[in-house]
């Protein structure tokens, strides 16, 4: 199959993780941002072709896995108002609020429906006049185009039964905000394909310079991951901090600039909170003022609070080393853990109940872990 | 930009586990975990009794000096015509399949019609027609049936399906005529798994239907019905251990569900399980992996490794170029209790493949 045979060449593939072998010459601590690239890396298992003393760490880059609780709680109250047809992408179906799911709610009688598109909520709008049709519009830079268009065509159509949920977030932020964390020991990055081939990667080089680390914009196919880690290591070996372009098939330095103005008509950047590492100044979009109208917060009087009291000492995170039960999940988010080091991996934390944001989805990193284990990462659940 | 020292330990919160759902779920249909959880929590608790617990896809009963092999399956499937077949035909195929996972000669069906108010009678023809043009093909007799009629039925998109609704139930009876025992049970370290074609037509096809998924190529589902080659096998002496069908959850649920029956590893080789272009595009564009796709035309034997070749060939008479061997059973890992199924690729690298929680979903990106 053009543009994936060639990428999956096992031969290939060896020869890059020689050439890897071939020039590392110290430890080195590499993570990969986007959830894609670490499905890839697990599923071919491209770590066990590594150097031992090349870590692979897993960063926050599903959308699915950092979309903050409180928002999964107003989508799930929005999709349980009698008038609302709930539009998501089919992997948030499963993400938990407090304590239940967009297919619980469904099962309990909300119309929630799976899309592929926010054009497809937009058609789902235009065919039921009589009722509210709200889009949740999560992700990063890669579905917001999308979304912008959505809204432009709702515009176009003068619908005034459609809205969306906005919770899109920014790559950049959260990679700075991981650079400056006191124990961050992120030394290069591989950046994520999609998000540049709409972005470019002009804000990349002053993230490379300003905290002097080298950044590979990669691909999503093993070969790609294996050539990004490669341009990678070999900036690291040479002590240079630049960005450089792995997946030239798809990413334009200057990105996609007919999304981007697409993205800039209809987004302003805002403060957002994602789920397992906090609030991150400006790493979310939301609507412009003047597509208020297409804000589902301006639509509804959505639940802003926090879950019930007695929840509370259940649903804080113990981010400590010494944790003994419960989800170290923003430990693994930044990259500090690997999620076979948490105690409740496979657990009681499992995909069908997870106990943090990177086993909802299944880009997550700790669910990754658990759908594509080795032998040696085996989790409990398979050897009990 | 200022250090964060405290970054890691920001006003983070994370979800409680999810209870046990006190609602059935569209996954607890999907043939991954929720429904495992379902048959061995509710199911088999209940019911409790030796033959039940066989859990194959057919019962095998001894009926004085005659064993038969016994199975039931419903179909609600929408829409009820997809490239390649209809509920009709699949409802005939999938309970002759499960009849032949038993090893049995399938012979009678009964078939059981749910039909929603409003229902057009040359629809319902058409399914019947097509009911007995598979039975014809498949050489099994329908010899008793049940209609019943129901109020308008609540569509996928909460709407009242005006009249479109149709669902069917069938149950089979096989006739074993060898002493074998086709069973988990049976299966030995060293034996191999054959598959009898590609994977993923029937889930893609079915997929591409309801979401309006174009392909240069349409995807035409694999519905067929598959006694014959199995008899053939039997016929001609090759000892199968143990088959399977793929349906849902596909070819790795399917394995695992016989692994850890078994409590072996089944050790399945990524590059030699074929898979179609168009179904793996179609995969990719969706982020579904073809060995987790529902499949209704497709098997697995699990035979002993000096007779593959005499297997093969006979196979390759019912699926010219297309049946191969997958797989191989081998002991478990030492450190591992229950069997298992990994799966190597083309790099060498081996991992545990997992059940689904319920049905695939599409991811984001």
């Amino acid at each position: 199959m053009k543009y994936l045979d060639e990428y999956r060449n096992a031969s290939a593939i060896q020869q890059y993780a020689q050439a890897i072998a071939d020039i590392t010459t110290q430890p080195w601590t590499i993570m990969e941002i986007c959830g894609g690239q670490t499905h890839t890396i697990l599923k071919f298992g491209l770590e066990q072709l590594l150097p031992t003393h090349l870590t692979i760490i897993h960063g926050p880059g599903c959308p699915v896995c950092v979309t903050a609780i409180e928002t999964i709680e107003q989508a799930l109250w929005l999709a349980a108002q009698p008038p609302v047809i709930f539009c998501s992408f089919g992997d948030m179906l499963r993400v938990p609020g407090y304590d239940r799911d967009l297919l619980t709610l469904k099962a309990q009688g909300g119309d929630v429906r799976t899309v592929y598109s926010p054009l497809d909520a937009v058609k789902i709008a235009q065919a039921n006049p009589d009722r509210e049709v709200v889009f949740f519009a999560v992700g990063f830079e890669t579905t917001a185009p999308a979304t912008a268009l959505a809204v432009h065509l709702a515009q176009q159509q003068q619908l005034t039964n459609f809205s969306m949920l906005v919770a899109h977030v920014l790559v950049p932020p959260a990679m700075e905000q991981l650079l400056a964390a006191q124990n961050c020991q992120i030394q290069g990055f591989l950046a994520a394909g999609h998000v540049c081939t709409v972005m470019g990667y002009g804000e990349y080089e002053t993230i490379a310079s300003r905290y002097r680390v080298p950044i590979v914009v990669t691909g999503f196919e093993p070969l790609d991951i294996m050539q990004g880690i490669y341009h990678c290591v070999q900036q690291l070996e040479a002590g240079t901090a630049q960005v450089e372009n792995q997946y030239a098939r798809s990413v334009q330095p200057q990105g996609n600039l007919t999304a981007q103005s697409f993205m800039q008509q209809v987004f302003e950047v805002c403060d957002r909170s994602w789920r397992g590492l906090g609030t991150i100044p400006n790493s979310g979009l939301r609507l412009k003022p003047s597509y208020a109208q297409f804000d589902t917060a301006q639509r509804f009087a959505l639940p802003t609070g926090k879950p019930p009291s007695d929840t509370l000492e259940n649903v804080q995170e113990n981010v400590n080393d010494n944790a003994n039960s419960t989800c170290i999940s923003g430990l693994i988010l930044q990259g500090l853990r690997k999620p076979y080091q948490c105690s409740v991996f496979g657990t009681k934390c499992t995909p069908e109940h997870p106990l943090g944001a990177p086993m909802v989805s299944s880009e997550g990193a700790c669910a990754a872990y658990y759908h594509y284990q080795s032998l040696t990462h085996s989790h409990p659940s398979t050897s009990s | 930009m200022q250090d964060n020292p405290e970054f890691n330990t920001p006003d983070f919160n994370c979800p409680l586990p999810l209870h046990s759902t006190d609602h059935i779920l569209m996954g607890h249909g999907g043939g991954g975990k929720l429904m495992q959880q379902l048959i061995e929590g509710l199911f088999l608790p209940n019911f409790n009794n030796p033959l039940l617990n066989q859990r194959h896809d057919s019962t095998v009963i001894n009926l004085g000096d005659t064993r038969i092999a016994f199975t039931t399956d419903s179909y609600v499937i929408q829409p009820l015509f997809f490239p390649g077949g209809d509920i009709g035909s699949l409802a005939v195929n999938g309970t002759v399949n499960d009849l032949a996972m038993g090893g049995s000669r399938p012979s009678y069906l009964s078939v059981g019609l749910i039909i929603e108010e409003g229902f057009p009678i040359a629809t319902l023809e058409k399914i019947i027609q097509s009911m007995q043009a598979a039975a014809d093909h498949a050489k099994v007799q329908i010899v008793t049936g049940d209609t019943k009629v129901i109020d308008k039925v609540i569509n996928r998109n909460h709407e009242k399906s005006h009249g479109s609704s149709l669902f069917i139930n069938t149950a089979g009876i096989g006739i074993v005529e060898h002493k074998m025992t086709l069973a988990p049970r049976s299966i030995q370290i060293g034996d191999v798994i054959l598959l009898n074609g590609d994977l993923g037509r029937h889930g893609m096809a079915i997929m591409a239907l309801r979401e309006g998924l174009q392909f240069d190529s349409p995807i035409v589902s694999d519905c067929a019905p598959l006694a014959e080659p199995i008899l053939a096998l039997l016929e001609q002496g090759i000892p199968i251990h143990c088959l399977r069908d793929l349906t849902r959850g596909g070819l790795a649920s399917a394995a695992i569900e016989l692994a850890e029956a078994a409590n072996v590893e089944i050790e399945l080789t990524d590059d030699a399980i074929p898979v179609h272009d168009t179904v793996r595009g179609a995969c990719e564009i969706l982020g579904l992996d073809p060995i987790y796709v529902a499949n209704e035309g497709r098997f697995i034997a699990i035979v002993p490794p000096d007779t593959v070749e005499a297997a093969l060939s006979i196979l390759h008479q019912f699926f010219p170029q297309q049946a191969c061997v997958i797989g191989q059973v081998r002991s478990k890992a030492p450190n591992i209790d229950r069997g298992y199924v990994t799966i190597r690729n083309s790099l060498g690298v081996k991992r545990i493949l997992t059940l689904l929680t319920g049905d695939p979903l599409p991811r984001i990106c």
